[in-house]
């Protein structure tokens, strides 16, 4: 426990994705089994406590600190399992056996040890637990129960630090990973090259998705359009759904994210429907979209229904989800995947046409002769088939003809052409330092645009950018925030703005939503820096309206 | 006699009027009684100064030969007369030459910890027990959640983490009197051998160490090339240069922080700080708790920092104890950054 409690500290203040992978893997190198694997099922949020609950530390350490203390430091330290972490007495040595003969509380014993008390018990065992440990430790422990890790690590990026224990691919991991169980002992077993794969027992198991690289129009001149069938990029979310019978010939239905993580409870209207489905096992790779009156809704919408730990009938009425497929992985057994897009084109819209149901459709073919052809369906989906679903289009899908489907993203046989991003020029407001690499530069910059005030015109925020810049400009632009600073909050500099004087960014967005989180009621997607504008005065950014008529635009009829 | 009687607050600080001398005062006055170096508690333009040997040398070398009008060196336990009054000087394990300031008059004692600790220190002499009637304490880490670990846990993260990350340069971030010195002697006590790097401003005070019997090691002034070069070693700097434009040479540092501040995550993280390590030169909670009754003191003033906490605590205990409310102390971390203009870059901003 004393060592995932430092991996977990460090992870938490490490900014880096490398620097988090080596930290990972350092761990699983030198920590013994099973104690890592239930630290791989930790990171990989496949450990779940029923009963550890905010009330119960904060019962516990009311019994053993004053409660003005108690609030003083709360107060100044803000987190609850962090306050009681720091706070906890330190026993009388001989009390909790510190130092003596016990071993130090391993990760196992807390696993197996909650998986078979009951509630009543969990009071004595935790404080127990907690007295053997020193304030990381604390830490950890209660993080960890009370179910709110927060380290910035994804399951995915801990299943690759596994992975390069022994030059594995994190897509080799997410093959097997559905038939295991922690504490992962024949996984790591597999990897240092001690055992033979772990045999894929898993009825209905995630297959790691093919992605594809993006590409400009002037790359395209070197492909041959002959080569490459084309579809519309859907503005949803990438969804695999995999059907199969287990031992006892019961059906298994899932369905899994882009990265493995599986959400069909989320969407129990969307399994139901496809649980009837005439074929026995499958695995379709499509998007999930939400319908209605037959009408693809903007991702705004789909927003709503996501991220939410349970679906009221209501939400299910109002956001009803659909898969659209776009690709058919297995069939009945047979692993489609070694076919070329063509035929495996072919066997889904057979499968899809099969299975008459109204939650399932074909993502529709885009016929293209030449890419000048393509290049107008993209600029105007509307007309090329689009129609009405048109605002839930964000660009073309090129799949080569003859590709078979390899999970990652290889180079050559898919290509995303991005919509073109829509462009605002704002005024830069405020900067932050940013962090890893970039905590000496201010790189993270709030805009805003021009607005009627009270008294006169006045700059809202619309949002932040931190990205989309060379070195070199980021190096003049933190030279510009540093000589510019009207005022310092913290890490955050505002900067001079008026409408003589301040920075003009161009800033590109992918989307466009409404917000009430955000001031302006606006809230743009992956906002970036496309130029510099040193030449534009302030007084010549845009105003609010040209992004609320853009919305209104999109808005579905 | 009451403590109140031979002590009051003023604006320039703690005054004793019986012998007309200020402790620590935070403007000129014509007699100060210095508890250590630390900018905050040591200032210039005093008329007379009463300090140890090491806390004179350091305010020598901070501001100047002509720091103050006269100077008179007090030996640590050496009983001094001032008006009628006996004031003597104890060691506070806070940095080289850090004093508590006893003052004694007509049987009642009044000891003024200035900051201290109890913990292992090699770097200064130990904290020593005064018993008293009233005693005046700090409290920078006044809360129960500060409890400082055993310092030596903490260089071995440090160490640990050079060796998992040898192409990146650990940068200390520590308060240039002090930490910065002790941070090296425990890294020495760890048993690393290689040079340890500073930072510009850090040399004067850490040679002071030095020529005064200290062994730090190896001891390297960063220069400017050398810089990128610096992958998995240890470069202690003032906590200021972690963002500014001097860490940046470095190729992809470990910005670390050694203070009783990075116990809390929030604080850590603010500052941008990837490694913190939980280092103090102040006592923390408990060592606050038992010195207070160690001293067997009938009355606590708590000078600045947490003091709420420290005094309730001490009511709970049956102290007659309040918070003097100074202002103008434990801004140590507000240190003189020399700025440094490194070529073809006009910043202006340096703080």
């Amino acid at each position: 426990m004393n060592r995932l409690a430092e991996l977990l500290d460090r992870l938490s203040f490490e900014p880096s994705r490398n620097n988090k992978l080596r930290l990972m893997t350092d761990y699983f190198r030198s920590t013994p089994d099973p104690e890592r694997g239930y630290a791989l099922a930790a990171l990989t949020g496949a450990l779940a406590f029923q009963h550890a609950k905010p009330g119960l530390i904060r019962a516990l350490i009311s019994e053993r600190v004053d409660p003005t203390l108690f609030y003083m430091s709360y107060d100044y330290v803000g987190d609850l399992s962090e306050t009681v972490a720091l706070l906890w007495p330190e026993p009388a040595k001989d009390e909790a056996g510190v130092g003596h003969n016990r071993p130090p509380l391993a990760l196992s014993e807390v696993v197996t040890t909650l998986a078979t008390s009951g509630k009543l018990h969990l009071p004595s065992i935790l404080a127990r637990w907690l007295d053997q440990l020193d304030e990381i430790g604390r830490w950890a422990l209660l993080k960890l129960i009370t179910g709110s890790l927060r380290v910035g690590v994804s399951a995915r990026l801990a299943k690759t630090a596994v992975g390069d224990l022994g030059g594995k691919e994190p897509n080799e991991i997410e093959e097997v990973w559905h038939g295991l169980a922690p504490p992962y002992i024949d996984l790591f077993a597999w990897v240092e090259g001690r055992e033979a794969r772990p045999e894929a027992t898993d009825p209905a198991p995630f297959r790691p998705p093919m992605l594809a690289h993006p590409i400009e129009e002037p790359d395209l001149a070197a492909l041959n359009p002959e080569d490459f069938s084309a579809e519309w990029k859907w503005d949803g979310i990438r969804m695999q759904v995999v059907a199969g019978h287990d031992a006892n010939g019961k059906r298994v239905l899932r369905m899994f994210s882009r990265t493995g993580e599986e959400n069909t409870h989320a969407f129990p209207d969307l399994a139901e429907a496809l649980a009837h489905l005439p074929a026995q096992d499958f695995a379709i790779d499509g998007e999930l979209l939400i319908l209605r009156e037959g009408r693809v809704q903007p991702f705004s919408v789909l927003q709503q229904r996501l991220n939410r730990k349970t679906v009221s009938a209501k939400h299910l009425a109002d956001f009803p989800a659909y898969v659209r497929a776009y690709d058919l992985l297995s069939l009945n057994g047979e692993d489609l995947r070694p076919l070329a897009f063509r035929d495996r084109r072919k066997r889904l819209e057979a499968f899809v046409a099969a299975a008459n149901e109204p939650r399932l459709d074909l993502s529709p073919l885009v016929h293209f002769k030449t890419w000048e052809e393509l290049a107008a369906a993209r600029a105007d989906p509307a007309s090329a088939g689009a129609e009405a679903d048109a605002a839930a289009v964000e660009g073309v899908m090129l799949k080569r003809v003859d590709s078979i489907y390899v999970p990652g993203r290889p180079k050559g046989p898919w290509y995303k052409w991005k919509r073109d991003p829509f462009n605002v020029d704002a005024v830069m407001m405020y900067a932050q330092r940013g962090h890893g690499k970039r905590s000496s530069f201010y790189s993270d910059y709030t805009f805003g645009v021009w607005r009627d005030g009270e008294s006169g015109d006045e700059l809202v925020p619309v949002g932040k950018a931190y990205s989309g810049i060379t070195d070199e400009e980021l190096a003049r632009l933190d030279r510009y925030v540093r000589n510019h600073t009207i005022n310092r909050f913290g890490p955050v500099r505002e900067v001079e703005y008026n409408s003589d004087k301040g920075l003009v960014l161009e800033i590109a967005f992918e989307g466009i939503n409404w917000s009430s989180r955000h001031k302006s009621g606006i809230a743009l997607r992956f906002p970036r820096i496309n130029r510099i504008r040193w030449d534009k005065p302030p007084k010549d950014a845009d105003r609010i309206g040209v992004l609320e008529a853009l919305l209104k635009e999109r808005e579905p009829a | 006699m009451r403590g109140s009687d031979l002590l009051k607050t003023t604006p320039a600080g703690l005054y004793c009027a019986a012998g007309n001398f200020h402790i620590d005062p935070l403007r000129p006055v014509k007699r100060a009684l210095i508890t250590h170096g630390h900018s905050d508690h040591a200032r210039a333009g005093h008329d007379s100064v009463l300090a140890t040997h090491e806390t004179l040398a350091i305010m020598a070398a901070r501001c100047g030969a002509e720091f103050a009008g006269t100077t008179q060196t007090a030996a640590y336990g050496e009983r001094i007369s001032i008006d009628g009054l006996t004031v003597s000087f104890h060691p506070a394990g806070h940095v080289l030459g850090s004093a508590q300031i006893c003052i004694e008059s007509k049987g009642l004692r009044v000891v003024i910890s200035g900051d201290y600790k109890t913990m292992r220190d090699p770097t200064c002499a130990p904290f020593e027990l005064v018993p008293c009637d009233v005693f005046i304490s700090e409290a920078t880490f006044g809360l129960p959640v500060f409890r400082h670990p055993d310092a030596a846990h903490e260089i071995a993260r440090l160490i640990d983490s050079c060796r998992l990350f040898p192409e990146r340069a650990h940068l200390v971030g520590a308060y240039s009197l002090g930490k910065a010195q002790r941070i090296m002697a425990l890294v020495r006590e760890a048993g690393w051998e290689r040079p340890i790097y500073i930072h510009g401003t850090m040399e004067k005070l850490t040679r002071l160490y030095e020529s005064e019997g200290i062994d730090l090691g190896e001891i390297v002034r960063v220069t400017g090339p050398e810089r990128p070069k610096l992958g998995g070693e240890i470069v202690i700097c003032p906590p200021s240069a972690l963002q500014e434009l001097w860490s940046r040479r470095f190729h992809e540092p470990v910005p670390a922080f050694a203070s009783g501040w990075m116990r809390v995550r929030a604080r850590a993280r603010q500052r941008g700080v990837e490694l913190p390590l939980v280092i103090s030169d102040h006592a923390d909670w408990d060592e606050l708790c038992e010195t207070v009754l160690a001293t067997g003191c009938s009355e606590l003033w708590v000078t600045h920092g947490e003091e709420d906490a420290l005094v309730h605590w001490a009511t709970g205990q049956g102290l007659a104890a309040r918070p003097l409310h100074l202002i103008g102390y434990g801004e140590e971390e507000v240190e003189d950054l020399e700025p440094e203009k490194p070529a073809g870059e006009a910043g202006p901003a340096l703080i």
